[in-house]
């Protein structure tokens, strides 16, 4: 029986009915009660509307005019060589996959993780590790006020649980990767990731979405990060959905004391696109770098909404979002910073740059600071242009070609986003991805 | 070498170029000077290729070829260079990574194989002696926070590197210190040869101390007025453009 979800007809709630009855960790009471909360609230919230602040340059219509079916047994036909292209040459790593949404025993390897680590799909840690899940799922994703975290966490029943003890340092990165091959009716998941390090914790996790077809489907994406004192975790996006899916990802990072993140994300597929990243830095002495490359071309929306919560003295922010928009896509900047009244000597700083390759393209960048403490350093600035053809006729002065001058600006254009990566296998991947839509907007432009 | 034909040229449809003849041969310095909006770098932008320059009437010929006809890459590849007035910052963009670019496009042009990374290292260390730049500066992207003289310097040494036939400098020698243009000015003696031509704008007969020129000419208001041997950047030095514009105008009424 498949369960559809749709704002027809209550399709929501009646859904969830029926979802609640085989959906992992169903019976354990605290679980169903942050479920059923979810509902509620999503119900009441309703689907975002362009009246709403926050997504005033993003009109979520067609996901909410949109009817999902839950896929029951979407495993499909995915073979390791599927995976291949998705994986990061030269690097030993941990993988957890799932396909639309549930987790696949076989495709997955975890064998390289140091002691006291665990690495599992969601579904399962539900069983094993029941004490930590309820102490920090849904803890720090706001359920209460946003109906897409709402939506993903009633119906959560897979993803991610990355658990690091204190002291710990995992050396090979941990991949998460997503794989749809929904079918030819749309469909949804609702990905629900876990990370949890302990202090004086070092890991890297990679979150992957990308598709084996070219189908709709809708990926509602939460993902909580509890950073511990004096740990050290970098996270990465990369969202390569097919053209015609919807990928709404929401990043909650909770950093401790003399924490410190580096949020990567890259945001090249989907045809509507959201990640929002939310840190808040909740110790003293924290560090956090939220950096972000979007490519769109075509009609894609890409929306890269953040909300940097300085809540204590002495962090340090820094955030770094470039986008290249070509065809008639749209692009949206929209930086929040809050500054909280005891967030005294922050100091925090956004950049947003923009390059628009095409006359039909355009880019909403909206930054808003608000800071409610007195000794703060906040700074931002956004650019909005073509490629500068004083660069351009510069470089070929030197007698390097037209073509080659341009991809030259454009390498160091998005490089500025991949230099930051410290995990090497991840960036060189991200290069190549670059070139590739690179060499894509070439070969359309040539036929 | 170099022949400049009666050359108009636009800018926003302004006429800045009107009717401007000019001759270099092999081997010759030649020195450009005029006053402020003359239309000095127009000259120099239009040897270079640049697009928002457009020339109405006349003709260039370079090496027996229309220049008018080259992209700006064919030119720089054909042996045309231009040291900016102003160069462009590129962030990003590594000073070595252009350098090894613009080395290997030219070599590539002219069928040569591109240079081995040990070769290009050991040709740019000697020329890095040359223009007294450091490594640091090889390291960061082109021109990024680099200093006026540094700029200035390290368009001579991508001069250096490049080797071209004609070398234009804009203004190279405006807001050098004696000693950095006594480095630029090393640097240009070191490339000039019975092959090589100069074509130097300045607003200074400074500069002419140190590379003498064959051919000084004052150019006002988009034409050559005068032109003469290196004694004339003395008189500019001392008298000012003033009394060319009176002599033309007398000899015109
Ligand atoms: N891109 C442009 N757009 C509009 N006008 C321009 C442009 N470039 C040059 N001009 C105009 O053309 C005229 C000649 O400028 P040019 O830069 O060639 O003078 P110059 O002799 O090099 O002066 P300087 O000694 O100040 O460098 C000036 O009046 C200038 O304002
Ligand atoms: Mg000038």
């Amino acid at each position: 029986m498949s369960i559809t979800l749709s704002e027809k007809d209550n399709g929501y709630i009646e859904g969830f009915a029926g979802f609640e009855k085989t959906a992992p960790g169903g019976s354990l009471g605290w679980l169903k009660s942050i479920r059923e909360d979810a509902i509620t609230k999503f119900s009441e919230l309703g689907f975002p509307t362009p009246q709403d602040e926050d997504w005033r340059f993003t009109n979520v219509a067609p996901i909410a005019r949109g009817s999902f079916d839950i896929l029951q047994n979407g495993q499909g036909k995915v073979s390791a060589s599927d995976l291949k292209p998705y994986q990061f040459e030269g690097e030993q790593i941990n993988e957890l996959v799932f396909i639309n949404g549930r987790y696949s025993t076989e495709l997955s390897t975890t064998a390289r993780l140091p002691k006291g680590v665990i690495v599992l799909n969601l579904a399962e840690a539900i069983d094993s590790e029941q004490d930590i899940l309820e102490e920090n799922l849904a803890k720090y994703a706001d359920f209460k006020d946003e109906a897409f975290t709402a939506l993903n966490t009633a119906f959560m029943e897979d993803g991610g649980f990355i658990y690091i003890p204190k002291g710990t340092v995992v050396e090979e990165p941990i991949h998460l990767l997503y794989i749809s091959t929904s079918g030819e009716t749309p469909s949804i998941t609702n990905p629900r990731n876990l990370i949890i390090a302990e202090d004086n914790c070092q890991a890297n996790i990679i979150e992957h979405y990308v598709s084996l077809d070219e189908n709709i489907y809708f990926s509602n994406v939460v993902t909580e990060m509890v950073v511990g004192e004096n740990s050290s975790l970098g996270h990465y996006l990369l969202e390569l959905e097919s053209k015609k899916a919807f990928n709404i990802s929401t990043l909650r990072v909770q950093q401790a004391r003399s924490s410190n993140i580096r949020s990567h994300s890259v945001l090249l597929g989907g045809s509507l696109v959201r990640n929002n990243v939310h840190p808040v830095l909740a110790g003293e002495g924290c560090d956090s770098l939220i950096n972000g490359l979007f490519m769109s071309t075509h009609r894609q929306h890409m929306d890269n909404y953040m909300k940097v919560e300085h809540a204590s003295p002495h962090c340090d922010s820094r955030q770094l979002y470039n986008g290249i928009l070509d065809g008639r896509s749209r692009g949206v900047f929209h930086g929040r910073i809050i500054v909280h009244e005891d967030a005294q000597k922050t100091d925090a700083k956004q950049t947003n740059r923009n390059l628009l390759l095409s006359d039909h393209a355009q880019i909403d960048t909206k930054p808003q600071l608000e800071i409610y403490a007195d000794d703060v350093k906040c700074t931002h600035g956004a650019t909005i242009g073509q490629i500068d053809e004083n660069a351009l006729f510069y470089l070929r002065s030197r007698g390097i070609s037209k073509e080659a001058s341009r991809d030259i600006i454009l390498n160091a254009f998005t490089n500025e986003t991949l230099e930051s990566m410290t995990v090497d296998s991840v960036k060189n991947y991200c290069a190549n991805l670059i070139t590739d839509w690179f060499n894509q907007r070439k070969l359309a432009q040539k036929s | 070498m170099l022949e400049i034909k009666n050359l108009h040229v636009n800018v926003e449809d302004q006429e800045i170029l009107k009717g401007l003849n000019l001759k270099v041969n092999k081997g010759e310095v030649h020195s450009i000077m005029g006053p402020n909006g003359s239309g000095k770098s127009t000259l120099a932008q239009v040897l270079a290729g640049r697009e928002s320059y457009k020339v109405t009437e006349g003709e260039i010929i370079f090496e027996g070829k229309d220049l008018l006809e080259l992209s700006p890459e064919d030119r720089a590849c054909e042996g045309i260079f231009m040291a900016f007035q102003y160069p462009v910052e590129i962030p990003g963009v590594a000073n070595t990574y252009l350098l090894r670019e613009a080395l290997n496009s030219v070599r590539k042009y002219r069928g040569e194989e591109p240079l081995k990374h040990i070769e290009f290292v050991k040709f740019a260390k000697e020329k890095m002696k040359i223009m007294d730049i450091g490594d640091n500066l090889l390291k960061r992207g082109v021109n990024e926070g680099f200093s006026g003289g540094e700029k200035k310097r390290n368009e001579i040494f991508q001069m250096q590197i490049l080797e071209p036939k004609l070398s234009i400098l804009d203004e190279t020698d405006s807001g050098l210190d004696i000693d950095a243009l006594k480095v630029v000015a090393g640097g240009v003696n070191a490339l000039r040869s019975p092959e090589r031509a100069f074509l130097i704008i300045t607003h200074y007969q400074r500069l002419l101390d140190y590379i003498v020129p064959d051919f000084v000419h004052v150019l006002v208001d988009g034409k050559i007025v005068k032109s003469g041997g290196k004694e004339l950047a003395y008189e500019l030095e001392d008298r000012g453009y003033g009394w060319i514009e009176e002599e033309k105008t007398a000899a015109n009424s």
